[in-house]
């Protein structure tokens, strides 16, 4: 039982230490806070914020699990949003899931242009997404012509997405629980999502033992594509306004989540409750330092310090891990 | 380095004899990026002239090299860095945080050139802090490090300066960037003997061979006897200090600082050292085709500018002809595999 215990708290070390952190984070939250931290309407806003942000790091899991990365997904949230917005524009009144569903047409599009010039071109991803990145946020531009889709222009249907409620809970954080429970079964329990951490684990060896690797990287870059222009369309709902500009830079911040919940860039590892719980910390440190009086400009500074000792901690604990798993080891 | 095609030749006795250095072959000669890069730049000098017929005066084509200096600058210790196999992507923000320092310190009420200092001083400390967290832990890919150093340095910059601007440096300040020896601005002058300091340490000293091989494999070059942390962090370093020169020239172009200068800067950089061939996994590039690349990107932008083509379209051009130049060697080996091609190449 004892060692039962030992090992589930050794293959969950991660999440684990994540958790612990953000127990220790919200206890200190509250108590600085007096207690305006862990009520009911705050946390509700806080998933609600953290939902979008969710939904992309499951797709950048995706990738990243594959040894690529994708810096286009910023770009692509805001070409989806602002096609389907504009679709909107000029013909009020269609029903909002189509603007969703041409969003992620627009997506799917853009990834699966993502993942023809990672696999069948081989070109770095890096490489590929910074140009493509470039080039969906450019169109992004030409679509929106240099003016903002407001409020008024989305028209209240479209709005309610993100302000209605299903049994209670807000749509946003559904859809991201959604997104989480369809991803964590595709990670888990399909052949395909296997196959993904095959090719993350050694592209060489997937393809040796049978795995079209060029259809696999294909997928998660399209997939992730789809998963940008929903989640897009969702943050252009949440904040009301659609402009050219929508999500820069967001890249860096999925990134971070995927990183946070303990997704080797090399590729090969990274969980879907781990995503979860990095993109909840990273929502947690927004939420949380302007309730604590933070002043907004020491805000960049102490994520990013929280990122990098977090993930500093992250690679001590493993490696404290190894050695005594290595110590323990019979020889 | 691209496959070395290795001579053996077997004399009469049966000793073995392998050709010391690559035979030259025309061919391959013509065959290499830089050419490419040649016949790039030609063609977006021609597309400028087409564009406007004033553009064909020394002066103007010299002028045109200010837009894209404060990014050059940091082109080539970038180009170190991808040699290695990895990435800085926080080198923007340093641009900023020491620009912030030497605003602050310049309006605390030091001469310029101890606020100059300072700011190469900043350069140097954060470049040297993202090389040591790499050497420490291994386990941590330096996209990481440098994307949350990244935030760091920005953010420091923001606590200092909020969102104020520091100006009002003094007129000689203003000549670095507006300066010129007879036609020749100071900030040209000043990178081609940086590209020249960078060709030398790079292709001829034992530094430039290690950081190839440390390219190649980390591990084979340690076994070698290659002090591989040592040259990681003098690395980071360079990037860093780099930076900071970029940062003096920018403020100086600016004639003012903010926290937000240089924002997004490091991925032009990172593009314009692909595109000279510098490979981002690590061990392939040389420092002639990143100063053509500087060159080509450049003036595409400038011509485009000349054109009055929107920004957009100037990201969309420059996207597409970074996928476009990286995606020749793969379009190559995938149409080359296809039995179409081969057929068509047989006879």
């Amino acid at each position: 039982m004892m060692s039962k215990i030992k090992k589930l708290f050794s293959s969950n070390i991660r999440e684990i230490s994540l958790v612990i952190v953000m127990i220790v984070l919200a206890l200190f939250v509250q108590f600085r806070s007096g207690g305006n931290f862990l009520t009911p309407e705050n946390i509700s806003d806080m998933f609600a914020e953290t939902a979008v942000l969710g939904i992309c790091a499951v797709g950048m899991m995706f990738v990243i699990i594959t040894g690529g990365i994708d810096l286009s997904i910023g770009a692509i949230m805001a070409f989806g949003a602002m096609v389907g917005c504009t679709v909107l524009k000029n013909n009020p009144g269609i029903p909002t899931i189509i603007v969703v569903a041409i969003a992620m047409a627009v997506g799917l599009v853009s990834g699966l242009v993502n993942g023809v010039l990672v696999s069948k071109l081989k070109i770095l991803p890096i490489i590929a997404t910074l140009g493509t990145m470039n080039i969906y946020r450019g169109i992004t531009y030409l679509v929106a012509q240099g003016s903002w889709i407001k409020q008024q222009e989305m028209g209240k249907t479209f709005l309610s997405l993100a302000t209605g409620k299903f049994l209670g809970i807000n749509n946003l954080i559904v859809i991201a629980i959604i997104v989480y429970i369809l991803a964590a079964f595709f990670m888990t329990k399909t052949r395909t999502g296997r196959k993904i951490y095959a090719v993350g684990n050694s592209e060489e060896s997937a393809r040796v033992s049978g795995i079209k690797t060029d259809n696999t990287l294909m997928l998660v870059y399209t997939l992730l594509g789809v998963i940008a222009g929903l989640a897009g369309t969702l943050y252009v709902c949440k904040y009301g306004v659609a402009q050219g500009e929508t999500c820069t830079g967001y890249e860096m911040n999925v990134i971070a989540a995927c990183v946070l919940g303990g997704v080797s860039i090399t590729g090969g590892t990274g969980r879907v409750p781990g995503v979860l719980l990095g993109a909840i910390l990273l929502g947690m440190l927004n939420n949380a330092m302007p309730l604590i009086h933070i002043s907004s400009f020491w805000q960049d500074a102490i994520r990013g310090l929280i990122i990098l000792l977090s993930i500093i901690a992250n690679t001590l604990i493993q490696r404290n891990v190894e050695i005594k798993a290595l110590r323990r080891r019979n020889i | 380095m691209a496959k070395e095609i290795v001579r053996q030749t077997v004399s009469e006795d049966g000793t073995r004899t392998i050709a010391a250095s690559r035979e030259f072959s025309l061919k391959r000669f013509f065959l290499q990026w830089e050419w490419m890069l040649v016949l790039m730049l030609i063609a977006v000098n021609i597309f400028n002239l087409s564009a406007s017929p004033n553009y064909a005066n020394a002066r103007n084509i010299l002028n045109a090299t200010r837009d894209f200096l404060d990014k050059a600058v940091v082109v080539f210790p970038m180009a170190f860095v991808l040699m290695l196999g990895e990435i800085d992507i926080s080198v923007a923000s340093i641009m900023a945080l020491s620009a912030t320092i030497m605003g602050v310190v310049y309006r605390a009420g030091y001469p310029m050139a101890v606020a100059m200092s300072a700011a190469l001083i900043t350069g140097t400390i954060c470049g040297m802090i993202n090389g040591l967290i790499l050497v420490k832990f291994r386990q941590l890919s330096s996209m990481i490090v440098t994307l949350s150093t990244q935030i760091i340095y920005r953010g420091i910059a923001l606590i200092i300066l909020e969102t104020n601007s520091v100006g009002g440096f003094p007129k000689w300040f203003g000549s670095i960037a507006a300066g010129k020896v007879g036609l020749v601005p100071y900030g040209l002058i000043f990178i081609v003997f940086e590209a020249l300091f960078f060709a030398y340490l790079l292709h001829y000293t034992k530094f430039g061979r290690r950081c190839y091989a440390m390219g190649n494999s980390v591990t084979a070059a340690q076994y070698s006897g290659v002090r591989t942390d040592r040259i990681k962090v003098i690395v980071y370093t360079m990037a860093g200090l780099f930076s900071a020169v970029a940062a003096i020239y920018l403020a100086s172009k600016m004639s003012s600082v903010r926290p937000d200068i240089a924002k997004g800067y490091e991925l032009d950089i990172i593009a314009m050292a692909v595109l000279g061939g510098v490979s981002t996994s690590g061990g392939k590039g040389r420092i002639l085709g990143a100063s053509l690349a500087i060159l080509v990107i450049g003036y595409l932008r400038y011509g485009l500018g000349l054109m009055n083509a929107s920004s957009q379209i100037i990201m969309i051009v420059v996207g597409a002809l970074l996928i476009l130049t990286v995606a020749i060697p793969g379009l190559k080996e995938s149409v080359g595999n296809t039995n179409w091609f081969r057929k068509l190449t047989r006879h």
